[in-house]
């Protein structure tokens, strides 16, 4: 199920410093796909302040092998420290397991905008398929639902690859997971 | 007496095997990056091996917390020598051609589906974490290798010959799958491991129904565990990998640690 608004961790912010930060945190982009800020993609969930001003951050993995990680946790904590929040610790969480769901609506549009394709549908969730189906996406470009997959895997860990065949663009799909 | 069995820390020993077989398999999809059959099919293999050894980070980051004997992820994965990993023969072979590399990903993704499945219950917080999250990479590998098996082996005759030999190569490796350790069923009884023998049935069941359905068959062997893991016994094709895989480590030992 699609996390909805009023559970998303951002909208629970703990106190008004941790809404500060999580402001400030709306604007971090994610390097692979600066279309989106690492709050969109859902993978900050938690952010703690101390009454002294040290912030202590959770930060999800989109994908375990995912060569941005370290990156994000580095610019995540730049943005931060600009804030004037000079003691900043961040503790990777695994679980919930990040899934595509974990896209904000809005996160979905941005993408969509910058064209990749947003995912389709959710996450496959118990017994999953052995042989599956690629999804019916539509172009971020021209919006027919003629497409078509030209590969499962493509240049991030997060994405596949396809083709429109209205337009003819090539782009990318986030894929679901 | 064997030199090599230490099970004076079963869960040490059994997340090392799980993230040996992690490492060691996505080391052997990074082996096909620039020699991939097509362009889509290299940058599938680097996203394979990329998930794999993120698994293996994770898993492996786990086990040297719980040797607690101040090794790193690192330590373990570029400074341990053959008989010291926990892999399974099967996750070691060469990769071959493209049809013995496919036959092997539906071998063992399969496995480690069910593995990762099961071990999402387990009692063990960590474990079951990293198992959660693994499984969604493993979910798209597996569907990868069993589209892939359908794929060459209704294509053409050459397909076809080429992942049934891959079949052929490897199946004398099934048994070493199911092959519990002593010290991975006390672990399983408390519930924080999964006992290996309890996935067989799946396992063969999923296979069964691919292959099945790609035409191609399980060969007739009557193979059994001759060496096993669990004592640290490998066969003659890890220690080549581990050359090239702990080359840069080994050579500069003073180099290594962050600033890699």
């Amino acid at each position: 199920m699609m996390a909805a608004t009023n559970t998303r961790p951002e909208s629970q912010p703990s106190s008004d410093k941790a809404a500060e930060i999580w402001a400030v945190l709306a604007g971090v982009l994610d390097p692979e796909v600066p279309a989106i800020s690492v709050v969109d993609l859902g993978i900050v969930r938690g952010v703690m302040v101390s009454e002294t001003g040290a912030v202590k951050l959770q930060v999800t993995p989109t994908y375990t092998g995912c060569p941005a990680t370290a990156l994000i946790h580095e610019i995540i904590k730049a943005a931060v420290i600009s804030a004037g929040y000079f003691e900043v610790e961040i503790e990777q969480v695994l679980s919930p397991p990040w899934t595509t769901d974990w896209i904000s609506q809005e996160g979905r549009e941005k993408l969509r905008a910058y064209g990749i394709a947003p995912p389709v549908g959710e996450a496959a969730v118990g017994k999953a398929l052995l042989f599956g189906v690629p999804p019916q996406v539509s172009c971020p470009k021209c919006g027919s639902n003629k497409t078509e997959q030209v590969s499962e895997f493509g240049s991030t860990a997060c994405k596949a690859m396809y083709k429109c065949l209205s337009c003819a663009e090539p782009f990318e799909y986030f894929k679901c997971i | 007496m064997n030199i090599y069995r230490d099970e004076s820390n079963p869960l040490f020993q059994y997340v090392v095997g799980l993230g040996d077989d992690a490492l060691i398999l996505g080391h052997r999809w990074s082996e096909w990056l620039s020699k991939g059959p097509n362009l889509e099919l290299d940058i599938a293999a680097s996203n394979l091996a990329l998930d794999l050894i993120g698994q293996a980070n994770l898993l492996l980051e786990y086990a040297a917390e719980v040797e607690g004997a101040g090794r790193s992820a690192d330590d373990l994965a570029y400074l341990r020598d053959t008989q010291d990993f926990r892999c399974h023969w099967l996750c070691e072979q060469p990769n071959e051609d493209w049809g013995v590399t496919i036959a092997r990903m539906l071998m063992f993704s399969t496995y480690q589906y069910l593995r990762y499945s099961a071990l999402m219950q387990s009692t063990d917080r960590q474990l079951a974490e990293i198992a959660a999250k693994a499984l969604k990479e493993v979910t798209y590998h597996r569907r990868f290798a069993a589209e892939w098996t359908v794929r060459l082996a209704q294509g053409t005759d050459e397909g076809h010959r080429r992942v049934q030999n891959g079949f052929n190569i490897l199946w004398r490796f099934v048994p070493e799958l199911f092959e519990t350790s002593g010290g991975e069923r006390t672990l399983a009884n408390d519930g924080i491991a999964v006992a290996s023998d309890s996935l067989e049935a799946d396992w063969r069941e999923t296979m069964d129904e691919v292959m099945t359905k790609a035409g191609v068959s399980a060969p007739e062997t009557s193979g059994r565990v001759m060496a096993s893991r669990h004592n640290g016994h490998h066969s003659e094709h890890l220690g080549h990998l581990l050359c090239e895989m702990q080359f840069l480590q080994r050579a500069y030992p003073k180099a290594s640690g962050a600033t890699w």
